[in-house]
């Protein structure tokens, strides 16, 4: 008698069972999705509210206090969301700029063979990282900028700056005939400066020799520049704020909200950073730093050519998530008014129009793209700085 | 001329603090002047803020007259008017009772968990898992053996916090560790609708999702079917913390070798049991510190329910400030470092935890895999 094979429980097929539970589970998640778009299609209804992209091109018909771009009456839901969005990228930028360098000086002193600024900056990381970022830009803007004076006994900086409760008025530095042409030559010094560096490398790596680098830096970013300023005929003016009765005029204004959102953005993210570069730094093998001193390299050039090289591997992925993390953070502008992308789209325009699905999905979208675009160019910059395996 | 006497190889090196710190405040001239700087910054800010913090300090008085001297440091006597406030938000004093019962009852189970050698952790584990949460929520809402009612828009202050952080905290974990199996799941579906809530939910705001939360949740209900909204803010809370836990979590599952998985399915175990005896146990000790750093995070981030009107501890203190009773002009910095004292003494021991783990529970296992 042939032996037959035992026929096994059809719930034993691993093939079948994992298709029926994913189609369980997609049938689960599109009952739940369709549920809602039923429900919300209904509550609309009843409520009696408009819906569809349509409020875009309709007048806003309110005011924001900082725009980087013309904004006025006239200006629709589409300008207001252009605004935020911008104001959320400039908080972005300045904000990852001033915590990255705070942030790798934190790192850096941290592991200072001078005792007391490594027990400083450990301390300031440890202060900072453990209270709520909320509550530092709650204590930024009402301890900090709020009981500044009033514009008319403003804190005045060199004559030209003042710092009041209405912000910070700084010159503002205007073009005139031929500025155009000092700024092409200042481009093209620079863009020089850059390329004979790189031959310099170059040619080191070939020869042996570097090119005369400082007399060369000098020309190009300092003396050129400087007679092509005169001979333009000192092309700028500086507008410098004055007080007019209850208020500066004239020059530009950074707003108190901008300021307190910046630095507490900065302070905070700075910490996270200080302590991914510190253990970035530990993360190079010590033998690196041995075989640099061997080599002659001042602390200076160990530091600068062969450990943050190396510890940059480590850094750049979770620095990556910081800088998300900060541009994530600054929709906590919204608590004190300062007009992001948040307060603007998501607080007042959707008060005003009540289409909170329609501006919560364009917001949230918004914000998943510029997280998606960073990490991309994180992820390309990362790719060029890993070890290249030979 | 030859030198006759042998030179040591280093210069000898003294004792005592001269030469301390010749060694570490003052070994170049580079040094010094680090050293001086971080002295001048420790002179500007060390001094005026024990100035401002205690000695001009208030800290006694009854009303908002004793603080409003020109020159009054922090006002102490604020927070002491208002101190059960920014425990217990507006819970109605005669109950108040229940609330500590629910901070002593946690506190006690939480010391039990932590401290190493204390017996029957899992009993206490499945308690403060299952039990703890409906004791708490009976106790807090009351409504059931003849305890008064008092609705969820009463709770405030520590006791809210430490409500959306505990919640978060407990719901995070099993949801994250789902939603990470999931993401290595071999079953597309899953695996393609866990990374795209993850990354969803890890590329927006918190503040958005909050939005969401009180803003869309009621409108994609039924009608009739209205949430509480602090349990809204809640599932908000517990699902932004669940994806950044899942990553946390996919970490720890991509550092238990594939012979793990190899060994426990050459055992006959089948997926569940595989991942709960075998996989997981290994993979959540690996990334311990990790969790409690995303239990830190969150802890923190519990304040950002004061942006959708809640009186959360931050929210209390925000509110504080608008109360003219005690309006001052040290009003809000005296809030603020006092809540920021709580935030961070919370916050510090955890991650002095976290750190303490990472010592002395975690090492035992880089030591077994070195036999």
């Amino acid at each position: 008698m042939a032996m037959s094979p035992k026929r096994e429980p059809i719930w034993a097929d691993a093939r079948l069972r994992g298709f029926v539970l994913q189609a369980l589970f997609l049938a689960a998640v599109v009952a739940l999705l369709a549920m809602f778009a039923l429900n919300a299609a209904e509550n609309l209804r009843a409520l009696n509210r408009a819906s569809g992209f349509g409020f875009l091109d309709q007048v806003a018909g309110f005011d924001i206090a900082f725009h980087l771009i013309d904004y006025g009456r006239a200006s629709t839901f589409l300008d207001a969301l252009w605004v935020g969005l911008l104001n959320t990228l400039l908080v972005a930028v300045i904000g990852i700029v001033l915590a990255t360098v705070l942030g790798f000086l934190l790192g850096i002193g941290q592991l200072s063979s001078n005792w007391l600024v490594a027990k400083l900056a450990t301390a300031y990381i440890e202060f900072v990282r453990n209270v709520p970022l909320l509550l530092q830009i709650f204590f930024w803007y009402f301890s900090m900028m709020s009981p500044l004076p009033r514009p008319q006994s403003a804190i005045e900086i060199g004559g030209v700056a003042f710092l009041s409760n209405r912000g910070l008025f700084v010159p503002r530095i205007e073009g005139v005939e031929g500025s155009g042409l000092f700024l092409i030559v200042l481009a093209a010094c620079v863009s020089a400066f850059f390329l004979l560096r790189r031959l310099s490398h170059k040619r080191r790596e070939r020869t042996g020799t570097p090119l005369p680098m400082l007399p060369i830096s000098l020309g190009l970013l300092a003396i050129v520049p400087a007679a092509a300023f005169f001979l333009t005929g000192v092309p700028f003016t500086a507008d410098i704020p004055v007080l007019a009765g209850r208020n500066f005029t004239g020059g530009m204004a950074i707003t108190p909200e901008l300021i307190a959102l910046v630095l507490a953005l900065s302070l905070y993210t700075a910490s996270y950073i200080g302590e991914i570069v510190r253990s970035g730094i530990e993360g190079v093998p010590k033998g690196q730093a041995e075989a640099s001193a061997a080599l002659g390299l001042s602390r200076g050039q160990r530091l600068r050519l062969v450990i943050i090289p190396q510890a940059m591997r480590i850094i750049i992925p979770p620095l990556t998530s910081q800088y998300l993390n900060l541009t994530k953070n600054s929709s906590l502008a919204a608590a004190i008014a300062f007009p992001d992308l948040v307060h603007v789209f998501a607080g007042t325009a959707l008060n005003q129009t009540g289409q909170a699905i329609e501006i919560l999905a364009i917001t949230m979208i918004i914000y998943l793209a510029i997280s998606l675009l960073t990490s991309l160019a994180m992820n390309v910059y990362n790719a060029r700085i890993q070890l290249k395996e030979r | 001329m030859a030198r006759t006497s042998t030179v040591s190889a280093k210069p000898p090196r003294g004792a005592g603090p001269i030469a301390w710190m010749r060694d570490n405040l003052f070994s170049s001239p580079f040094n010094t002047a680090l050293t001086l700087a971080a002295l001048g910054l420790l002179w500007i800010t060390v001094p005026p803020f024990i100035n401002w913090a205690f000695i001009n300090a208030v800290w006694s008085g009854e009303t908002r007259d004793v603080c409003m001297a020109p020159e009054t440091g922090a006002c102490w006597a604020y927070i002491a008017a208002r101190f059960d406030q920014i425990v217990y938000g507006f819970y109605e004093k005669a109950e108040r009772w229940r609330a500590d019962a629910v901070f002593i009852i946690g506190a006690i189970g939480i010391f039990w968990l932590a401290t190493p050698g204390l017996r029957a952790k899992r009993a206490i584990g499945a308690f403060m898992l299952i039990a703890y949460p409906v004791i708490s929520y009976v106790l807090l809402s009351g409504g059931l053996f003849g305890l008064d009612v008092v609705p969820s828009a009463k709770w405030g202050g520590l006791l809210l916090t430490l409500i959306v952080a505990v919640t978060g905290i407990v719901a995070s974990l099993p949801l994250g560790i789902l939603l990470a199996l999931g993401r290595r799941s071999k079953l597309p579906v899953v695996r393609i609708l866990c990374i795209g809530f993850i990354e969803f939910v890890r590329g927006v705001p918190l503040i958005t999702i909050l939005f969401m939360a009180s803003n869309l949740l009621p409108l994609f209900l039924p009608e009739g079917l209205v949430f509480d909204k602090l349990l809204r803010a809640l599932v908000a809370v517990a699902l932004f913390s669940a994806a950044y836990m899942a990553e946390v979590v996919r970490g720890g599952l991509q550092a238990v070798p594939q012979g793990q998985y190899e060994a426990a399915a050459s055992l006959g175990l089948g997926y569940w049991r595989m991942m709960g005896l075998i996989i997981l146990p290994q993979a959540l000790k690996t990334v311990m510190p990790s969790i409690v750093n995303t239990f830190i995070g969150l802890f923190k981030d519990t304040s950002l329910v004061s942006i959708i009107g809640f009186s959360d501890l931050l929210g209390i203190i925000q509110k504080g400030n608008a109360d003219p009773e005690w309006s001052t002009p040290v009003t809000a910095t005296t809030g603020y470092l006092f809540a920021a004292a709580i935030f961070w003494a919370f916050c510090f021991s955890m991650s002095r935890y976290s750190a303490w783990l990472e010592r002395n529970v975690a090492g035992g296992k880089a030591g077994a895999g070195k036999t």
